[in-house]
């Protein structure tokens, strides 16, 4: 079913060797929103879910937004189609568990998805590749603005927007920034940095959850409070925050330079031999030696543009994508050759790495 | 409710993983069950620091790992950390839109509706204190469906008002009335062309 978002040659994480840059990978917003006409989908009736299922679908895809976009009932997908769809960031986990009347309508660049009767009944978000929260927070308002023309929102002045759950009561807003920290990470300062920015409210977990031994050194930072500030606030405490990771991200990086070159160096070889070579991998392997090979193009060891590739692998090595693109039913084994050969397809062709042009200072 | 800026409730937040080569002082065990934990979240809350340990699969099934979902306040909820007061004034408040109960609000961390926000507004107050930075929301607001809403509540309370006057016969009466129902219809919100960005 989702074969055609697949191979896409236009989608906004995987196709975009642009706008890849250094540290920051991906930038998603999203709004929590729900109808004033039914109970929150937790506690609507099958029956209520349906109808608001039905409503929100027709009244998404009236948008000029969504023109040409995808629109997927969860029933209709397969357990496979839904981890790839988490993958990419485009579905959640709890929209997967979720019980019937929930889909999801995808931009057609996938750069926007609506989740509809997740625990809301609306979750709209925008992902877009690096760091951009101005941007995503201008289109997303944009948006939602356009829906709240043709839908009757839950609003109170006293509490704003109003959530099944009140952790996300007032703005609704999440925002959340996906960092490749391997200099962090690498120098054991993450579960410190964890700790300082969590004193102001934001939160750092792994690429799919985990905590501060995150696979492929990324992970995402993200606001916790959504209500008594607003929106632009939010945003700018959370910038400001991801800004000065950066900066840590930055200095420690040189500074492992400056200390462990032969060993950093090493380090970046052997990952990118490794990834020329393997012939059984899993996606966890995969995903840290990817990471060093993102660190080698922000070294200037590789060229810029390899950056959109490890960014794209970074997302297609994942069981779900690997799987899939099989086209069979393959064993977590099967899987790891799989994920291996193709691996060293797509290293057999990328340039040599160049250590003479190592950039010693940013 | 407070309208002041709630400025020394941090909600904090810590997520860690310990790996092999961080030096643990001893293994944990999970909060729910009794494996070990690996998973070790701290909040503070008013100077007071509540600690949850959790296994990987009860991190799993509390939705710790999912990125988006997760919330920790939300787990301490959840959980039975008694993040909503177990006994407040509210006790047995029913809320008379979705039927939700109390004991609801309690066990799911979660609201039933819209309306549910009035009906246990007594149990939310510290709840949201301690999530959030301030109480009252200064965000967004979505004037063209307010402005739609209140519109159709004025024209209900017009239709009703005429109605009235017309089994009174006060006929000079229901003809402004009618006007103003009619200005009202005529001039509705929420109408407008569709407008993008994306072009
Ligand atoms: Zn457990
Ligand atoms: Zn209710």
């Amino acid at each position: 079913m989702i074969e055609a978002l697949l191979q896409s040659s236009a989608a906004e994480l995987t196709q975009n060797r642009k706008k890849a840059v250094p540290v920051v990978l991906s930038t998603r917003i999203r709004l929590a929103r729900n109808l004033s006409t039914a109970p929150f989908p937790g506690r609507a009736t099958s029956a209520q879910r349906s109808d608001v299922l039905a409503k929100c679908k027709s009244m998404i895809g009236q948008l000029k937004e969504m023109k040409g976009g995808y629109f997927f009932d969860s029933k209709a997908l397969s357990d496979l189609e839904k981890q790839t769809l988490v993958e990419r960031h485009l579905i959640s986990r709890e929209l997967c568990e979720g019980t019937p009347g929930s889909g999801v309508y995808i931009r057609k660049d996938q750069s926007c998805s609506v989740m509809i009767n997740e625990e809301d009944h609306l979750r709209i978000q925008i992902l877009k590749s690096g760091f951009s929260l101005k941007s995503a927070w201008r289109q997303v308002d944009a948006f939602d603005t356009n829906l709240e023309q043709i839908l009757d929102v839950a609003f109170s002045p006293e509490h704003g927007y109003l959530t099944a759950c009140p952790t996300n009561l007032g703005t609704g807003l999440r925002a959340s920034v996906m960092m490749h920290l391997p200099g962090l990470a690498i120098s054991g300062q993450m579960e410190r940095v964890v700790r300082a920015v969590n004193q102001l409210g934001i939160a750092v977990r792994g690429l799919f959850g985990e905590g501060s031994d995150a696979t492929g050194h990324i992970f995402q930072i993200s606001n916790q409070q959504t209500l008594g500030e607003s929106e632009d606030e939010i945003l700018s405490r959370l910038g400001n925050v991801l800004k000065t990771i950066i900066d840590h991200e930055f200095n420690a990086r040189y500074k492992y330079l400056e200390e462990n070159r032969s060993q950093l160096f090493d380090q970046i070889g052997r990952a990118y031999g490794l990834l020329q070579s393997v012939h059984i991998i899993t996606s966890n392997e995969a995903m840290n030696l990817l990471s060093l090979v993102r660190l080698a193009v922000d070294f200037g060891l590789l060229p810029e543009t390899s950056r959109g590739l490890v960014d794209r692998l970074f997302i297609e090595c994942q069981p779900g994508h690997v799987q899939l693109a099989a086209r069979q039913d393959i064993a977590p084994e099967q899987r790891d050759i799989v994920r291996a050969s193709n691996l060293r397809a797509e290293f057999s062709s990328l340039d040599p790495l160049s250590f003479d042009n190592i950039v010693n200072s940013s | 409710m407070s309208l002041q800026r709630n400025e020394c409730v941090y909600a904090v937040c810590t997520l860690l993983r310990f790996d092999d080569d961080t030096i643990m002082p001893e293994k944990l065990k999970c909060s729910l069950c009794d494996k070990e934990a690996t998973v070790h979240l701290t909040q503070i809350i008013q100077n007071k620091i509540h600690k949850v340990d959790l296994c990987e699969a009860c991190a799993q099934n509390k939705g710790v790992t999912d990125p988006e979902g997760f919330a920790l306040a939300d787990l301490l909820q959840t959980a039975n950390f008694n993040v909503v007061p177990e006994t407040t004034s509210g006790a047995g408040t029913c809320c008379p839109e979705c039927g939700y109960e109390t004991a609801d609000f309690q066990r799911t961390g979660r609201l039933g509706c819209a309306a549910c926000y009035t009906t246990f507004e007594a149990q939310l107050g510290s709840v949201l204190e301690d999530m959030h930075t301030g109480l009252r929301h200064v965000g967004k607001v979505p004037s063209m469906a307010l402005q739609r809403q209140s519109s159709v509540v004025t024209l209900r309370q017009l239709e009703k008002a005429l109605a009235k006057a017309i089994t009174e016969e006060a006929y000079e009466e229901a003809a402004t009335l009618r006007d103003q129902i009619h200005t009202l219809q005529t001039d509705k919100p929420g109408q407008q062309e569709i407008t993008t960005l994306y072009d």
